[in-house]
C-alpha cells in the first residue's frame, strides 16, 4: 500500500512541475487535472470513499471554471526576464532545501506511517454507531459530534459566493 | 454544439440530479453525504448550460433563484440547530433531538437527515451561483 | 515516512509556484496545489495499516477502522478550497479586463 502511494505521489509531483513550467496556459491547466485526479486515486487507496466523491466533482468544475476564465483573456505566457528571476529561483531553491532538511528532522516524532489511531478517534469508534444512530460514522462525526464545524464551512461557502458576486457585478459602473 | 451532445445531454441530465438526491438522502447509510450529492445536483445543472449555450436560457433569473435557494437552505439550517436547543430539554446548541432508530434503516439516525438535505442544497445553489456570475460577465461585458 | 516527505514536496512546489512566477494564473495554479497537498497530508497522518472505510455493515467481526476524524475534517476543506480558488480567477479576469495582460509587473498602478 506504501509502495501504490509512492507512486501516485511521484506522478502527481511530476505533473505539478510540467503545469508550472508549461509555455501555453491551456496545457498548464490540463497538466493540473493530472494533480486533482491523482489525489483521487490516492483517497481510494486510504479507505476514503466520501473524500474520493466530493474531490473528483470538485476537480471536474474547478477545470471548468479555469478553462472558461483562459478562454475569454489570452492564453500565452509572459515574456522572461533573466536576472531576477534566476535570483528569485536560486532564494527559493535555498529555502526549499533548509525546509525539508527541518521537516525530515520533524519527523521523527510522528508515529510509523499506519500505526494506530489516534486517541481522541477510539472515543469516537466505539460508541459512534449507538450514540448518533447512523451507520457512516464520518456522518455522524460531521454532523453530531463535531456540528459547529460544518456550521463554519457553510457560512464560508456562502462567504465566498457573495464575495464573486460583489468582485463581478455590472451596476453601477457607468 | 451539435445535435448529438444535445440529444444526450436531454436524456441524461435528468439522471444525474435523481442519482445526486440519491447520495443527499442515503448519506447516513452509505458513503457521500450532503457535500457529494450538492457537488453532483450542481454539476448536472452545469452540463444543461454548457451544452445549450447561454443565449437560449435566461441567465438572470436563474442566478436571481439559485442565490435565493442558497440563502434560504443556510437559514434551515440554523432554524435546526436552534429548534435542538429548544426542544431537546438540555439547552445545547446543535444537539441531537428525533428518535435515533435501529442503525441501518433508512429512517434513522435522528436529524441527521435533514442536516444533510440543507447542506446539499446550500452546496449546488452555491457552485451554480458562481458558475452563472462568471457566465453572465462574460456575456455582458467581455463580448 | 518517505509518503510524509513527498506530500511535504508537492507543498513546496506550490511554493515555488507563488513566489517565482510572474503570470497570475499560474500564482492561482500554486495556490490550489498547496490546498491538495495539505489535505493529502492530513489523510495520510489518519491511515491505519490494513483498515477499511469506517462505515458498519452487517459483517459483526473484528473489522479495523481507518481513523474518521482527519477525514470529517478534509471534506470540508475541499469545497472550502473549490470557493477560494473561484474568488481568485474571479478577481483575475477582473483585472484582464482593466490591464490587458496577466503579467503582476504591468500591474502597479494604484490610482484609477
Amino acid at each position: 500500500m506504501e509502495l501504490l502511494i509512492i507512486v501516485m505521489l511521484v506522478l502527481m509531483i511530476g505533473g505539478a512541475i510540467f503545469s508550472l513550467e508549461a509555455r501555453d496556459l491551456l496545457s498548464a491547466v490540463i497538466a493540473y487535472g493530472i494533480v486533482g485526479f491523482g489525489l483521487v486515486i490516492c483517497f481510494l487507496f486510504l479507505g476514503a470513499p466520501d473524500l474520493a466523491l466530493v474531490q473528483i466533482v470538485v476537480e471536474t468544475i474547478t477545470l471548468i471554471i479555469m478553462i472558461t476564465v483562459i478562454l475569454n483573456s489570452t492564453r500565452e505566457e509572459v515574456k522572461k526576464g533573466w536576472k531576477k528571476t534566476t535570483a528569485y529561483a536560486v532564494l527559493a531553491f535555498v529555502f526549499i532545501g533548509f525546509f525539508l532538511y527541518f521537516f525530515n528532522r520533524a519527523t521523527d516524532t510522528l508515529t510509523v506511517f499506519g500505526d494506530h489511531a489516534m486517541r481522541m478517534s477510539k472515543a469516537y469508534l466505539q460508541p459512534g454507531a449507538a450514540e448518533t444512530g447512523s451507520a457512516n460514522l464520518v456522518t455522524g462525526v460531521i454532523f453530531d459530534y463535531r456540528g459547529y464545524d460544518t456550521l463554519g464551512e457553510a457560512t464560508i461557502l456562502f462567504t465566498a459566493v457573495i464575495g464573486v458576486l460583489t468582485v463581478l457585478r455590472l451596476k453601477g459602473r457607468k | 454544439m451539435t445535435i448529438i451532445v444535445k440529444k444526450v445531454t436531454q436524456i441524461i441530465c435528468g439522471v444525474i440530479f435523481l442519482y445526486g438526491i440519491y447520495i443527499i438522502i442515503h448519506g447516513h447509510l452509505t458513503p457521500g453525504g450532503g457535500f457529494a450529492g450538492g457537488a453532483i445536483i450542481a454539476g448536472a445543472f452545469i452540463l444543461l448550460i454548457l451544452s445549450f449555450g447561454s443565449e437560449f436560457l435566461a441567465l438572470k433569473k436563474e442566478e436571481t433563484g439559485s442565490s435565493l435557494l442558497e440563502s434560504s437552505a443556510i437559514l434551515v439550517f440554523l432554524v435546526i440547530a436552534v429548534l435542538g436547543m429548544i426542544v431537546g430539554g438540555v439547552g445545547i446548541f446543535l444537539v441531537n433531538f428525533l428518535p435515533k432508530g435501529t442503525v441501518g434503516k433508512l429512517i434513522s439516525a435522528g436529524v441527521i437527515p435533514l442536516y444533510n438535505i440543507a447542506v446539499g442544497m446550500e452546496v449546488a445553489a452555491a457552485l451554480l451561483t458562481i458558475f452563472l456570475a462568471l457566465l453572465i460577465y462574460r456575456d455582458e461585458v467581455l463580448k | 515516512m518517505i509518503v510524509y516527505i513527498l506530500a511535504v514536496f508537492l507543498f513546496l512546489i506550490g511554493i515555488y509556484g507563488v513566489v517565482v512566477k510572474r503570470n497570475l494564473i499560474k500564482i492561482v495554479i500554486g495556490i490550489a496545489i498547496m490546498e491538495y497537498s495539505v489535505n493529502l497530508f492530513l489523510i495520510l497522518i489518519g491511515y491505519v495499516k490494513d483498515g477499511t472505510a469506517p462505515i458498519i455493515t452487517d459483517q459483526v467481526s473484528e473489522i479495523v477502522f481507518v481513523d474518521p476524524l482527519p477525514q470529517a475534517m478534509v471534506l470540508t476543506a475541499i469545497v472550502i478550497g473549490l470557493a477560494t480558488t473561484a474568488l481568485l480567477l474571479a478577481i483575475a479576469i477582473r483585472i484582464y479586463k482593466k490591464y490587458g495582460t496577466f503579467d503582476i509587473r504591468e500591474i502597479k498602478n494604484l490610482k484609477g
